[in-house]
């Protein structure tokens, strides 16, 4: 039996995959984030509970109407954006000409609220989603044994973000948005309807927040709490990367949920903090994050 | 780009010169009164626990009221202190105002770390290091050996004060937690109404423009940021003293979440809101643990209540409402 720095390569693989994997969820929530931050200014706290609205909606979707796992992740995201879209109408469109912390402490409190419920109705246990048919098996690869809907996770959440970064960067579309963060009065001028964009891009935001929560249903159990210790993780990795660009947030995702993996193979008691601590690394060598710029 | 909360923009204790003015000495007197009053008609513990959560409160409005700074990891140095409090007591066989004192002390060299990273960033990222911040704190309180993971520590001794003062009895209990609310309390208010308190408004105002009249304002708002950690320890280090235990529901996140609240309740920027905020958060949380409401979706009606219709806060109302009308 070979092993690689003492650890035998299947740990060490495997850890490394568990990494990827909450990297692909790191990566899909701060993306959304960074995408709502550069348009609302708000940094939302509810990111969080929208991904646990995501796996819940998945979940009751299955246990009350008996759809399955792939229209879940079509509809769930769905859903999820389109509560995001009328808490943006109601709600966060408010508070846009004020201090941007109060968009932060108002969604604090819906995530307060969101997650008061579901824990009210269904209690602090997971509940259990199965693993869609097309995915069961893993895949033997020689040096370790890859499931295959944790491939797929992995490869969902790449495409995710990909195909976000290109149409911000590479669509017109995308270059609209990029001005309206820039300068909104300016593209409003030029008949642009500002105001619809900052709804859709809120909406956008969390449904990737809720896409995120239907990918992790099958891998962790769906549970009211599965967003809120991991909505500290990702302002964690926001402010590493810094909110300067949204491959910044995409890489900083995947690069963090790796080290993770890695920390449990070699130092598992540290694994939990690893990544607080690297923020504190990062404070104090380049304040603005690695990709970021002092807004 | 200087953060600023739109915190009362008028002293509602003070007059230019920073000298107390009679509203606000009238305020102290009747709060003095009514607290001195209040363990003969009210529990004792009920209100002990309003006492503890007011000086955490005022702790955290002093950074964001009086230098516009959002710490959303308080609750590390509350429950830090906690911690530190009940271990001391509990196994080295302290006095309990010396495992008060190294709680304390504990939370402001946390704090003395913590704001050196935190103040390297404005606004909302600041409130975001912090989060994160004491997020480490809470793991630490999880996995580390002392502090007894899940079950935190318990049955913590609560001593004599100096040797003498039994306080076991819980007359003496309480007026030994008013004597140390009001310190705290008296500790924030010379503060403020002093030239560092200025200072710390002027960056709350515009910090750009305190730089430029010379003021180290990074030095100002690491000195507010230890202040108001070692108080918010003092606080937690009370209150393990007082219900003999420390747990990790005071370093979690939705601890600092529950003090952001009872300032905005009560009013932020205002002396008096907080205690105002804390009584309210504490007796509705009391009142909602023996319903069959769920907590925390109350909780964050009011938050979002709050911070739509009434960012204010109760007292930064009344002192709007009432107060003399100053440019």
């Amino acid at each position: 039996m070979s092993t690689i720095f003492g650890i035998p390569p299947q740990a060490l693989f495997g850890q490394l995959l568990l990494g990827l994997i909450n990297g692909s969820f790191y990566a899909l929530l701060s993306l959304g984030l960074a995408v709502i931050f550069g348009m609302l200014n708000v940094i939302n706290f509810a990111h969080g509970a929208l991904y646990m609205l995501g796996a819940f909606v998945a979940w009751l979707l299955l246990t009350t109407a008996g759809v399955g796992y792939w229209w879940a992740l079509l509809l769930a995201p769905l859903v999820v954006g389109a509560f995001g879209v009328l808490l943006e109408k109601t709600l966060l469109s408010r508070l846009y000409k004020l201090d941007h912390l109060y968009g932060l402490l108002l969604t604090f409190g819906l995530a307060l609220i969101v997650e008061g419920i579901f824990r009210h109705f269904y209690g602090v246990s997971g509940q259990p989603y199965p693993i869609p048919d097309l995915l069961r098996g893993g895949q033997n690869l020689g040096f370790m044994f890859l499931p295959n809907y944790r491939g797929w996770v992995v490869v969902a959440s790449l495409v995710v973000c990909l195909a976000t970064w290109y149409a911000i960067e590479r669509t017109k579309l995308g270059a609209y948005l990029r001005a309206a963060t820039e300068n909104p009065v300016l593209v409003q001028a030029f008949g642009i309807n500002v105001p619809l964009m900052i709804t859709a891009t809120y909406g956008f935001g969390v449904a990737l927040a809720g896409l995120a929560g239907v990918l992790a249903a099958p891998i962790y159990q769906v549970s009211p709490l599965m967003g809120s210790n991991l909505i500290i993780v990702v302002f964690a990795v926001v402010v590493i990367g810094g909110m300067g660009s949204i491959l910044g947030a995409v890489l900083t995702g995947y690069g963090l949920g790796l080290l993770e993996g890695l920390t449990k193979v070699f130092y598992p008691e540290a694994s939990n903090i690893v990544v607080f601590v690297i923020m504190a690394v990062v404070l104090l060598i380049k304040p603005a994050g690695l990709f970021g710029r002092e807004r | 780009m200087a953060t600023e909360i739109h915190a009362v923009r008028r002293d509602t204790a003070a007059s230019a010169t920073g000298r107390p003015a009679m509203p606000g000495l009238l305020a102290l007197a009747v709060l003095l009164l009514v607290l001195i009053a209040a363990p003969y008609v009210l529990y004792p513990v009920f209100v002990m626990k309003v006492l503890c959560f007011a000086l955490f409160a005022c702790a955290f409005n002093l950074l964001i009221g009086f230098a516009g700074l959002l710490s959303f990891g308080h609750a590390a140095f509350f429950g830090g202190a906690a911690y530190i409090t009940a271990h001391t007591v509990k196994v080295w066989g302290l006095p309990p105002e010396l495992g008060i004192l190294l709680g304390t002390a504990f939370s402001a060299t946390l704090g003395l770390a913590f704001g050196a990273l935190a103040i390297r960033r404005q606004g909302i990222y600041f409130a975001m290091i912090t989060l994160a911040l004491s997020q480490m704190v809470f793991f630490m309180a999880l996995q580390l050996k002392f502090t007894g993971g899940e079950d935190g520590i318990q049955a913590v001794p609560r001593g004599h004060l100096f040797g003498v003062i039994d306080l076991s009895q819980s007359m003496s209990m309480y007026y030994t937690v008013l004597a140390v609310f009001l310190f705290g309390f008296v500790v924030i208010w010379r503060t403020v109404h002093s030239p560092f308190g200025q200072v710390l408004k002027a960056i709350r105002e515009n910090e750009p423009r305190a730089i430029s009249l010379g003021y180290r304002t990074d030095h100002y708002k690491l000195m507010a940021f230890v202040l108001s950690a070692a108080l918010a320890g003092l606080a937690g280090g009370t209150k393990a003293i007082v219900f003999q235990l420390a747990t990790l529901t005071d370093v979690q996140w939705q601890m600092s979440g529950a003090v952001v609240l009872m300032t905005l309740l009560g009013g932020i920027g205002t002396l008096f809101g907080p205690v105002v905020g804390a009584a309210l958060v504490v007796t509705l949380e009391n009142y909602l643990a023996a319903s069959n409401l769920p907590v925390p979706v109350v909780i964050g009606v009011i938050f979002v209540a709050c911070v739509l219709l009434f960012r204010r806060g109760i007292v930064g109302e009344i002192a709007a409402r009432f107060g003399e009308k100053r440019p």
